[in-house]
């Protein structure tokens, strides 16, 4: 296998290591293809579809965090049609969940002029907020099923397996074996998911309780709490 | 094609109004970057404040310690901060306490608030009063583990260069001396030949005595992946089933005690394999022929019968190490708490010697470092046989180096080596040790045989203690001062990998505490005006920096670390100048000693086998939750996850006692007794039960044994014979007893 490609993007020749990824090739060629459920220290999942570029010949848009470039190709990184495809992606991600405190998908939604009434009658996720734990709640109507935090809980860094997605199509959510609580799963609360959520539907909740108006004294309180609640290890 | 039914419309099909979840989304005043105060793997936390509130913790992903990742510990238990319970006033007790008749002071009401002017006069004039009339040999000091480089060195110093006295250690002599001694002896130089991460690129490695997942966790991570993702083998030999079992090609599940034996019987087979590194052991060691008659009577077949460990796990551990590429060996508490913590270590250090695993990347010697700053405490001098870059005391061209340094009168330092941490509690008698200065410590939640520690602690004559927390130990003092937690100073601290990190000042010092290095220079310049040198040591620094400064020049090691080096990722030692790019690995080329020594061991059983009366061997650590003696993390949110302490206790032995989980049991040994909660887990060996150290209702050291190491004076915590017998639910200590009394 050579060592390098040479592919063209947006026009523009050149040449990247054999096994680059379009996203890494569009960087380096100062295209930036927008992401949201990638992360540089996740594997690429290809989940969100954002990423997605047209390649020249190929039937379908490509995910440019997994697709590998290679020789000849010529890929277009923001064409009507790359354009159409990730507004409706971000339109049907702004239907279904409340993505307020995501400041990234919001400068997205502007920038491909999506419109934030498109699905505006559709149903949204709403479950109840989750808390716990002394140490981070959530809220899984923030949550856009980007996987990364059920990737760090397992082998992209804490091999802990205590999360992953539970049900099917619209009922799609993170959750625990027979959905128990975190303190009854095999979490450590290493908070390594919380670290990688983009949305803020994992959040320390010390944070939670400053942003429901408590006091610094009372946040502390709360969360030394009486209910001292014996531990289920194995 | 049909039409897909819509799905029902909340609402009754009206558009959804969108609420906001929280009422305000909370913008971070300030970020700052510092070390995690917990562990020594010395991750990087990025702490996000509003109104002095520290209430988000996150980590750069592009930091080389821990690539992003935390534990529970770093990123949700630094709310110790803001107890309620911390003591940010300087007190004096209001009773004078008696040499003899000291007392525990857990209640507020027992002391009184004073001025700092106050509490440090009255601290520089019992200590300067016992030193004038008693001598050098009265005075003794522990520094800390936990607080940072010039903290350290700024307490040794005031001990060498005022109080001319060696009696300074610290709690490494609780944890690692064992192995300290054992590669001082071999190879001149104590400290992890690698950095943690290199484990990917091994492709095997063994962890004895440590449970990495629990107390080191982001190396544990980086161990996982090792196996999980660089095809990496894992041997774990261990007597419990800790979770890295899970990742181990081979467990060798050993009696606590008997790592001599199955080290040696490893040896055994590598030499009568033939798998032996020929060109390593003549080009780099010495001792190799008559180490190796030692070995023959270690069999695998003896050290079966002594370790319970099947002789076949034995042969093909020693081979799977000895036929990698490269092979890291890593190790904790299990191989040096022991009467024979040094031979133990030194039994792992020949390993690496017969096959050449050491001195190339992903080789080495890893002793795994329990504090965040152990290392570093170390490097300053604080323990009793150094000065800082560990230059003997009894060496005559070090002390005039240091009395230059110090502007000390020729001949003024002390050239006889000092009191170790254990030795100082024992010596605390008249004609003995009188004055104490603990900063940072808890000896009473931390020496073994607490009832023996407790009246030694009477018996001291003055103890000045210097803490976030009045824990077992400060409540025995005569003077508190408040110091500021980690997140409130400035300094450095040196990791487990020898790497030199920044701790920054994020939120202003709470109440009227202070940074340990003003109160020990505030402290220092009165006792030097009331002792009347003739020279001044030096006292009045205006930064952190500035102390670094000051030992940069008589330590190599440190020679090159500057602040505004480390500004961002530290830098590993040894760093002899200021461009040298750091050691990722030592001993590429030779061994501080020249060449490495094989020193022979012979096994040598633990001091107190389980015999009828005491059945069971008990063994201690430390769980994932919590730390040491607790005073950080039981004044945490993390104390809701992990409450109270229980013993471990494996399924076979449970049922042959009649145990349940979850059941009241009284755990004796011939020194103490403590009441708590079983917990039936195949994570105990049969016949070895488990308990943690950190809770002081049910203190783990109340029962441990007092022995030591005969060279590493460090006690044999990790094996002590033991009966458990049922108890009621009324007996167990109520939470109450320490969680809400004084330590408020």
């Amino acid at each position: 296998m050579p060592a390098t490609v040479t592919l063209e993007i947006d026009g523009q020749p050149i040449t990247v290591p054999t096994g680059t990824t379009l996203l890494n090739a569009a960087a380096l060629a100062g295209a930036m293809v927008p992401t949201i459920c990638y992360h540089e220290h996740c594997t690429a999942n290809a989940l969100c579809r954002l990423c997605v570029v047209e390649v020249e010949g190929a039937r379908v848009l490509a995910p440019a965090c997994v697709a590998t470039a290679a020789e000849g190709m010529r890929v277009h990184t923001r064409n009507e049609r790359v354009e159409r495809s990730r507004r409706t992606i971000l339109e049907l991600l702004h239907s279904a969940t409340d993505i307020s405190e995501a400041p990234e998908i919001q400068l997205q939604l502007d920038d491909y002029h999506a419109n934030r009434e498109r699905f505006g009658n559709c149903e949204q996720r709403e479950p109840e907020i989750i808390d716990d734990n002394p140490m981070f709640i959530r809220d899984y109507s923030k949550c856009i099923l980007c996987w990364r935090c059920v990737q760090v809980c397992a082998a992209d860094a804490q091999f802990t397996y205590a999360i992953n997605f539970s049900g099917r199509g619209f009922e799609t959510s993170i959750s625990t074996f027979f959905e128990q609580s975190l303190t009854e799963s095999s979490c450590v609360f290493c908070g390594q998911c919380v670290g990688v959520c983009p949305t803020g539907a994992l959040k320390p909740k010390r944070e939670w309780l400053l942003e429901q108006g408590q006091a610094p004294a009372d946040v502390l309180a709360a969360t030394r709490g009486p209910g001292k609640k014996q531990r289920a290890r194995k | 094609m049909s039409t897909p039914q819509p799905r029902p419309l909340p609402n009754g099909g009206q558009p959804v109004q969108r609420e906001p979840q929280g009422n305000l989304i909370v913008t971070a005043d300030r970020t700052v970057s510092t070390t995690c105060p917990y562990c020594g793997v010395g991750c990087n936390l990025q702490l996000h404040i509003k109104d002095e509130l520290i209430y988000k913790v996150t980590s750069d992903f592009e930091h080389p310690v821990n690539q992003g990742n935390l534990c529970v510990k770093g990123r949700f238990g630094y709310d110790f901060i803001y107890s309620n319970k911390r003591v940010t006033t300087p007190l004096i007790r209001k009773q004078t306490q008696a040499a003899g008749a000291r007392t525990q002071a857990f209640d507020r009401s027992e002391w009184r608030e004073a001025s700092w002017e106050e509490a440090l006069e009255y601290t520089t004039d019992r200590l300067v009063e016992i030193y004038q009339r008693d001598g050098e040999h009265a005075m003794a000091v522990y520094c800390c583990a936990k607080a940072t480089n010039e903290d350290n060195y700024l307490l040794q110093k005031i001990y060498r260069a005022l109080f001319r006295t060696n009696n300074v250690d610290h709690c490494t002599r609780l944890c690692h001396a064992g192995s300290v001694t054992a590669l001082l002896k071999s190879i001149n130089s104590a400290a992890m030949s690698n950095t943690a991460a290199e484990v990917i690129d091994s492709d095997c490695f063994i962890i004895t005595g440590s449970n990495p997942s629990e107390n080191h966790p982001i190396i544990g991570l980086q161990m996982k992946a090792a196996v999980e993702k660089y095809g990496s083998k894992l041997i774990v030999i261990d007597p419990r089933k800790i979770e890295m079992c899970d990742f181990a090609a081979l467990w060798l599940p050993l009696k606590p005690g008997t790592n001599v034996p199955v080290f040696n019987a490893m040896a055994h087979v590598i030499v009568n394999e033939g798998l032996v590194n020929r060109e390593f052991v003549e080009a780099r060691t010495t001792g190799y022929a008559d180490y190796v008659k030692t070995l023959d009577k270690f069999t695998p077949g003896y050290a079966e019968e002594i370790s319970g460990v099947d002789r076949n796990l034995i042969i093909e551990a020693a081979r799977m190490y000895a036929r990698a590429q490269r092979g890291m060996i890593f190790w904790g508490m299990g191989i040096s708490q022991l009467s024979h913590g040094t031979a133990s270590s030194l039994g792992l250090i020949h390993l690496a010697f017969l096959t050449g695993h050491v001195g190339r990347k992903a080789t080495g010697l890893n002793p795994l470092r329990g504090q965040n700053n152990v290392q570093g405490a170390s490097d300053m001098g604080a323990m009793p046989f150094f000065y800082p870059g560990y230059q003997w005391v009894d060496d005559e061209t070090n002390a005039q180096n240091w009395e230059q340094l110090w502007n000390v009168e020729p001949g003024g330092l002390n050239r006889k080596r000092g009191l170790t941490t254990t030795e100082i509690l024992t010596h605390a008698h008249p004609g003995g040790v009188r004055a104490l200065h603990i900063m940072g410590e808890n000896p009473m939640m931390s020496e073994p045989n607490l009832n023996e520690t407790r009246k030694h602690m009477q018996q001291l004559e003055f103890i000045v203690a210097q803490d976030l927390f009045i824990n077992e130990s400060g409540a025995f003092a005569d003077v508190f001062l408040p110091a500021t937690s980690w997140a409130e100073k400035e300094g450095t601290v040196t990791n487990t990998d020898r790497r030199v990190q920044r701790v920054r000042q994020a939120i202003a010092p709470r109440g009227q505490s202070r940074p340990d290095w003003e109160i020990l220079c505030d402290l220092a310049q009165r006792i030097e005006a009331r002792l009347g040198r003739p020279n001044s040591a030096h006292w009045t620094y205006n930064s952190p920096a500035e102390i670094m400064a000051e030992f940069g020049k008589l330590d190599i090691n440190y020679a090159g670390v500057t602040y505004e080096r480390i500004e961002r990722h530290g830098l590993q030692t040894p760093v002899p100048h200021n461009t040298h790019p750091g050691t990722p690995f030592l001993f590429a080329k030779d061994f501080p000693s020249g060449r490495g020594k094989f020193i022979p061991v012979d096994y040598v059983p633990i001091m107190e086998p389980p015999d009828e009366e005491y059945p069971f061997i008990l063994t201690t650590g430390r769980v994932l939750e919590h730390w040491h003696g607790g005073s950080m993390t039981r004044n945490s949110a993390l104390n809701e996850i992990y409450p109270a302490p229980v013993v471990e206790i494996h399924p076979v032995d449970a049922a042959w006692a009649n145990f349940t989980d979850g059941q009241p049991v009284r755990v004796s040994s011939r020194r103490g007794s403590v009441i708590l909660r079983t917990r039936v887990t195949e994570k105990a060996r049969a016949g070895v039960i488990f308990m943690a150290m950190h809770f002081a209702e049910a203190a783990a050291n109340l029962l441990t044994n007092d022995a030591l190491d005969p060279q590493a004076k460090i006690p044999e915590y990790k094996a002590c014979a033991v009966k458990i017998e049922p108890a009621a639910e009324q007996d167990l200590p109520h939470p109450d007893v320490t969680t809400e009394r004084g330590r408020w």
